[in-house]
């Protein structure tokens, strides 16, 4: 139940871009050029669905990537039920189902 | 005999305002403080969103000026108005008669050395927008040619919507530069990471968003909303950048071979000395105060005196030739009314 008393140190929540290994978004790039067209407006977790119960946004699973964390972006997109409403509303025109297909493809192989 | 016209200011709103006088049959002197035409769009390299050489306009408008009279390394000392001109005394001595005064002394580029925090003329690595455009001109620059460049971060908005740097206006064109400038960094080094720490990206002109998109989906800039807030050097003389990722909530860090700060437009300095000579107003930013900012922006509060381009507030090229045209054509009625 935690510190009672005293002092604990959580650890640094900073991004360190230095330490990010890009190999697999970069690849991602090249199958889903489309990828990097998001500019974060939140249409897509507005409209989501799941989003209201899991959290889930595309908007953040394509951020996660950017900044290396794979983890927390594959464990979100597990919520996703591909009803395909954030293509609706996308106004990139972005094909997310094809693209979160490319991104399970790719990222769950290892 | 014709009716003078004075120009103050030989960049491209003093030499297309000049070229449009000229073929109406009219007579313009331009005054320019320094020793070439253009300003500063004669020093840059290439202009958004089409890459075009800046040298071509600055090029074009130098030989279509060619029959005015234009006075080099001249200011102008002292101006005062009689009783339906104004007396001009331009510091080569020449003391001009003129009709009509158009005013198009542009912006000076802020001093970035003044936001202490991001380390320019302190830290190697750090360039400013202009020295970029500089090197793109004349490849010759010791922070990109001895260093192997791996990655490149661009920080929008310095010295412009700043209130502490008493500057609280968008400089309008740093946006869409950063972005051209990173699409250029990028080519020259296509295995480089490319970053851009903005605030807001303000897209506004044409072609400017189809350019963003380009620059995110063919290119591959990494854009990151977040000021930066420090930057320091590290043992090897690469910087390091900290800033709020605030799509994410979190901070974010990064090690780069160069950091480029887009340096805003501020009102230039001539402005305040000039506007004091015949008691013309400035705004609370510094640049010249328009009749009125949405039907008589190039008018003045002053019969005969005009403005055209940065010198009432920061302008795009297409923006500032628009007006130099526009003022143009003002004066010619006004010449032909009087």
């Amino acid at each position: 139940m935690g510190n009672i008393f005293g002092f604990s140190i959580s650890p640094s929540s900073t991004v360190n871009l230095d330490n990010v290994d890009f190999t697999l978004f970069d690849r991602l790039h090249e199958l889903e050029p489309d990828a990097w067209k998001c500019m974060s407006c939140g249409s897509c977790g507005a409209t989501c669905p799941a989003g209201n119960f899991s959290g889930m946004s595309l908007r953040k699973v394509l951020h996660n990537l950017q900044r290396g964390k794979e983890k927390e972006a594959v464990k979100m997109l597990q919520n996703c039920m591909l009803c395909g409403k954030c293509s609706i509303v996308c106004p990139r025109g972005i094909n997310t189902r094809h693209l979160i297909l490319s991104i399970c493809k790719l990222y769950k192989e290892d | 005999m014709k009716d003078n016209i004075v120009i103050v200011g030989g960049g491209i709103a003093g030499m297309e305002a000049a070229r449009q006088l000229l073929r109406m049959g009219l007579n313009p002197i331009i005054v320019e403080k320094s020793d070439h035409l253009g300003g500063h769009v004669a020093r840059w390299h290439r202009l958004f969103p089409d890459m075009t050489p800046a040298s071509e306009l600055v090029g074009g408008l130098i030989e279509a000026t060619g029959q005015a009279n234009i006075f080099l390394n001249t200011e102008i000392s002292f101006m005062n108005r009689l009783k339906d001109s104004y007396n001009i005394m331009l510091s080569n001595g020449v003391s001009v008669i003129a009709k009509v005064v158009l005013i198009t002394t542009g912006f000076s580029v802020f001093d970035a050395s003044k936001k202490e925090e991001y380390g320019y003329g302190v830290y190697d690595q750090v360039m400013t927008n202009s020295d970029l455009e500089q090197w793109f001109n004349n490849g010759n620059d010791s922070r990109i040619d001895g260093t192997e460049i791996n990655a490149v971060g661009f920080v929008h908005c310095v010295g412009s919507r700043d209130e502490k740097a008493r500057n609280s206006q968008c400089s309008k064109v740093c946006c869409i530069t950063a972005v051209k400038q990173a699409i250029e960094m990028k080519q020259k080094f296509p295995d480089a990471a490319v970053y851009c720490f903005y605030m807001d990206l303000r897209m506004f002109g044409k072609k400017y968003e189809d350019f963003y998109i380009s620059a995110q989906r063919d290119y591959g800039i990494r854009f990151i909303r977040g000021r930066v807030s420090e930057v320091s050097e590290n043992i090897d003389g690469r910087v390091i950048v900290k800033a709020e990722d605030t799509l994410a909530g979190k901070p974010v860090k990064v090690t780069l071979d160069l950091l480029v700060l887009m340096s805003g437009m501020v009102c230039n300095r001539d402005c305040s000395s000039i506007a004091g000579m015949i008691s013309l107003q400035t705004d609370s930013d510094g640049f010249f105060k328009s009749r009125d900012n949405i039907s008589d922006i190039i008018c003045s509060s002053r019969e005969g005196i005009y403005y055209a381009g940065a010198c009432t507030g920061p302008k795009t090229v297409p923006e500032t030739l628009a007006e130099a045209r526009s003022a143009a054509l003002e004066i010619f009625s006004y010449i032909n009314r009087a």
